[in-house]
């Protein structure tokens, strides 16, 4: 077959799990900033201005972790293992949080419990998702296609520090969100919170992307080697465009211009990543292509993907149009 | 003491898949019972069956999302406990299962958002279509999993090279031996499930003299439908397993007791089974029956557990144990669609409040029945994972150690139990309310805000005094 099915599903997986990011990604941020909001008012309506579309956002989550099993079976054979706790963390968060979304519109005594659950779940969730991130930056150990690894190598000060820069950009596209969708004291709380996470995301993105390419060869080999080297000039220059217009859009309230601008900081960062770990799919030793499934079950899943992608694009194009514009306070989540 | 990964693997999954499998059992009955009422509104017009579709369609969502929530996590768990699983089987069960999900995503996520919010927005023709579709997913869903679970008792179409199930056929993997009885067996459950539910709450309304025209009609509608349905599933049950008999006899051997093989084997009605010492102790028995209802000769042969040695044997005292709960239950379910026949005969099926209770309390037994047939069938393949080819041991994670599969057994057993306790407390908020109130919040339409499947739902989650206002 002339087609390289598996490069044509590493770019299907790698576009799952971009989508699900910056989409997941500022409703967990809301669920970051909630304890900061300042009284019920503000964090029912911040509550309101994610709740048509979070459940849509996890659909990418199902579709990416689905995805690697069925057409990268050694990665999702050996990244579960040597994740197991980050990401039993993360799904206990998830429903926590989902649950609580659920409960906490409908609970009186108990919504207290909800309120404690609904940015628990997120900060526990984000933070285990930056965790399993930078423990897949720094390199899983395979040997006989099966992890190696001890069952705390994810815990290092690296995948704590990219933990923590998650949470702050979560926090950032949260609070650009709500500069976006809701007005008057609450969007000028949003934009306090906005400046202020900004700075922490570019400082801990600076300081992961200093230390990334000294955590292996191959990364700074691709980073400082012509012609990939190049980039290395480019993203930082692409990143600091979008930090400038994340600053003059709260300056000039232009409300859409930060959101977009935050998730242009999360598109270039995930861009570099990709940079840094193809062709591998498990650094540092597994390959796309050697963790790839045959190519008939390749072929006989794309099927449905090129049937589903477009179907869940559409659906959560309309979703996001129908709930456009800003959050009107008088209309209840309920 | 030394905690054993494996057994605590194990015992997660058991506990995640039958928290999971609990809600689809029923939302697969519910789905279809949805689908025939806003059929019955398209033809007839009758608003009583818009009534009663609107409030189950309530329920339904909230099932649902239950459902999902608790869904996901399976999604992940194959990598992390059962890794060396995960890969050998990977060119089967990872297309097999991201079809569920392709198929559980286009028709549910889709149709669901007509059917929850669509009523009066869209065609009444578009909404009905939108049930039917809703009820053929969940039933697509199912097929996909069936084909998967029944792929791990019957395993077909597959070559085990290097460690690897490479494919030989999908038709045959996909139709495996064991696959139409247990897809049916599974179905039939799902639509009892769904009836014994709808069929208890009426009979509770009923008793409580609310709503009584309407959910008259619901109850007997559920009432034909077990009438007929409860012996079909014995009957069902009974194909599925002579499959047993020849795929897994190992199996079959455990579910009955039978230790030694033998001709003119007895039925054993009560024992309690003793692995150590390969014998049954207080064993009660009808002679020669046993051989009977499986080889259908008085004098047939029947397999022990003594034909396979005693690692290859799974736990029988469960097994034995949980077959003889689903088929009680079963037996019970029949009862009670005859005693429904009768009453209605005798034209007295709404005057008996004692039949009315015994429905009520019937609502938990078809959810305990699948627990227990699913019981049989998980740990009655053991030590097998892919039967015949891999043991659970195989397929474990190798570097998975017993106290992380422990913290994390504890972990969900937590977030379930509160998950699980405030859904529960939810739906029964919903019943007590009943249908009159949630007509009653509908008249405020500017409250549906957000398109998802709980707000479908809009009853507040705790009340004043917890009694509902219109129980009059």
């Amino acid at each position: 077959m002339g087609i390289d099915l598996a490069l044509v599903w590493a770019g299907l997986l790698a576009f799952a799990v971009l989508a699900y990011v910056v989409l997941d990604g500022f409703d967990l941020g809301v669920g970051i900033l909630f304890p900061l909001l300042r009284d019920h008012g503000e964090q029912d309506l911040a509550m309101n201005s994610v709740a048509p579309v979070w459940d849509g956002n996890e659909t990418w989550l199902v579709l990416g972790g689905g995805g690697l099993f069925a057409v990268f079976p050694l990665a999702y054979a050996t990244i579960m293992p040597a994740l197991y706790a980050p990401i039993i963390a993360m799904l206990m968060g998830l429903i926590f949080r989902g649950v609580s979304f659920e409960f906490r519109a409908r609970a009186d005594r108990s919504q207290f419990l909800w309120d404690i659950g609904f940015p628990g779940g997120s900060i526990v969730a984000a933070f285990a998702q930056g965790i399993a991130l930078g423990a897949l930056v720094q390199g899983i150990a395979v040997e006989d296609r099966a992890y190696a690894g001890g069952w705390w190598d994810w815990l290092t000060p690296f995948s704590l520090l990219t933990g923590a820069a998650l949470v702050v950009g979560y926090a950032l596209l949260g609070a650009t969100w709500l500069v976006m969708k809701t007005e008057g004291p609450l969007a000028d709380h949003a934009r306090r919170i906005a400046r202020l996470t900004g700075w922490g995301t570019f400082v801990l993105i600076g300081l992961v992307s200093l230390i990334t390419p000294f955590l292996n060869p191959v990364y700074l080999q691709r980073w400082f080697a012509w012609p990939m080297g190049i980039f290395s000039v480019i993203v930082p220059l692409l990143l600091l465009g979008c930090g400038w217009r994340l600053h003059r859009g709260l300056v000039e309230r232009r409300d859409a211009t930060p959101f977009l601008a935050s998730l242009g900081v999360f598109v270039l960062c995930y861009i570099g990543i990709l940079i840094s770990f193809y062709p591998y799919m498990v650094p540092p030793s597994v390959t796309l292509w050697q963790a790839a499934a045959p190519d008939e079950s390749l072929a006989f899943l794309l099927v449905g993907a090129l049937v589903l992608i477009p179907i869940i694009l559409a659906y959560t194009a309309y979703a996001y149009w129908v709930f456009r514009g800003k959050v009107d306070p008088e209309e209840g989540y309920h | 003491m030394e905690l054993d990964p494996l057994l605590l693997s194990r015992i997660q999954f058991a506990f995640v898949v039958s928290f999971h499998a609990i809600f689809p059992v029923f939302t697969i009955g519910l789905a279809a019972y949805i689908a025939v009422l806003e059929g019955l509104l398209f033809r007839t017009r009758d608003p009583a069956w818009e009534r009663l579709s609107k409030f189950w369609t309530k329920v339904f969502a909230v099932v649902f999302g239950m459902g999902v929530v608790s869904g996901i996590v399976m999604a992940f768990q194959f990598g992390t406990n059962w890794s060396n699983f995960s890969y050998a089987t990977a060119n089967f069960l990872g297309p097999v299962l991201s079809y569920e999900v392709v198929t559980a995503f286009f028709l549910e996520a889709t149709f669901l958002g007509v059917l929850l919010f669509g009523r009066d927005k869209v065609p009444q023709g578009v909404h009905l279509f939108a049930a039917i579709m809703v009820a053929v997913g969940t039933f697509i869903s199912s097929f996909w999993i069936l084909a998967a679970n029944s792929w791990m008792q019957t395993p077909a179409g597959v070559e085990l090279q290097n460690g690897l199930f490479q494919m030989t056929s999908w038709s045959e993997a996909i139709f495996n031996s064991s696959f139409p009885y247990r897809f049916s067996h599974m179905v039939v459950a799902s639509f009892l499930t769904g009836s014994f539910v709808v069929a208890g709450v009426s009979a509770w309304y009923l008793l409580k003299g609310r709503e009584t025209a309407l959910n008259r009609r619901a109850l007997s509608m559920c009432l034909w439908l077990i009438l007929f349905v409860a012996p079909l599933q014995m009957f069902i049950g009974d194909l599925h397993g002579l499959n047993t008999l020849k795929e897994q006899p190992t199996k079959l051997a455990a579910m009955e007791g039978h230790w030694e093989s033998k001709a003119g084997a007895p039925l054993i009605l009560f024992a309690i089974p003793d692995s150590a010492s390969e014998t049954n102790h207080l064993e009660i028995g009808i002679p020669k029956l046993g051989s009977l209802i499986l080889k259908h000769d008085v004098d047939g042969v029947v397999p022990g557990l003594k034909d396979v040695p005693a690692d290859e044997r799974p736990p029988v005292g469960p097994t034995f144990w949980s077959f003889r709960v689903m088929v009680g239950i079963g037996v019970l379910m029949i009862a009670v669609g005859f005693w429904g026949a009768w009453l209605r005969f005798r034209g007295r099926l709404y005057d008996q409040p004692l039949f009315k209770r015994v429905l009520v309390a019937m609502i938990p037994a078809p959810f305990i029945a699948v627990l227990a047939g699913w019981f049989v069938t998980e740990i009655g393949r053991a030590p097998w994972l892919v039967y015949g080819q891999m043991t659970h041991a195989e397929g474990l994670t190798p570097s998975l150690t017993g106290g992380m599969a422990l913290f994390t057994l504890i972990g969900f057993i937590v977030v379930y139990s509160v998950v699980f306790a405030a859904g529960l407390y939810y739906l029964l908020r919903i019943v007590r309310t009943g249908i009159e109130e949630v007509e009653a919040q509908d008249e405020h339409p500017e409250q549906h805000r957000a398109k998802r499947p709980f707000s479908a739902a809009d009853v507040p989650l705790e009340g004043g005094d917890g009694a509902p206002a219109t129980a009059r």
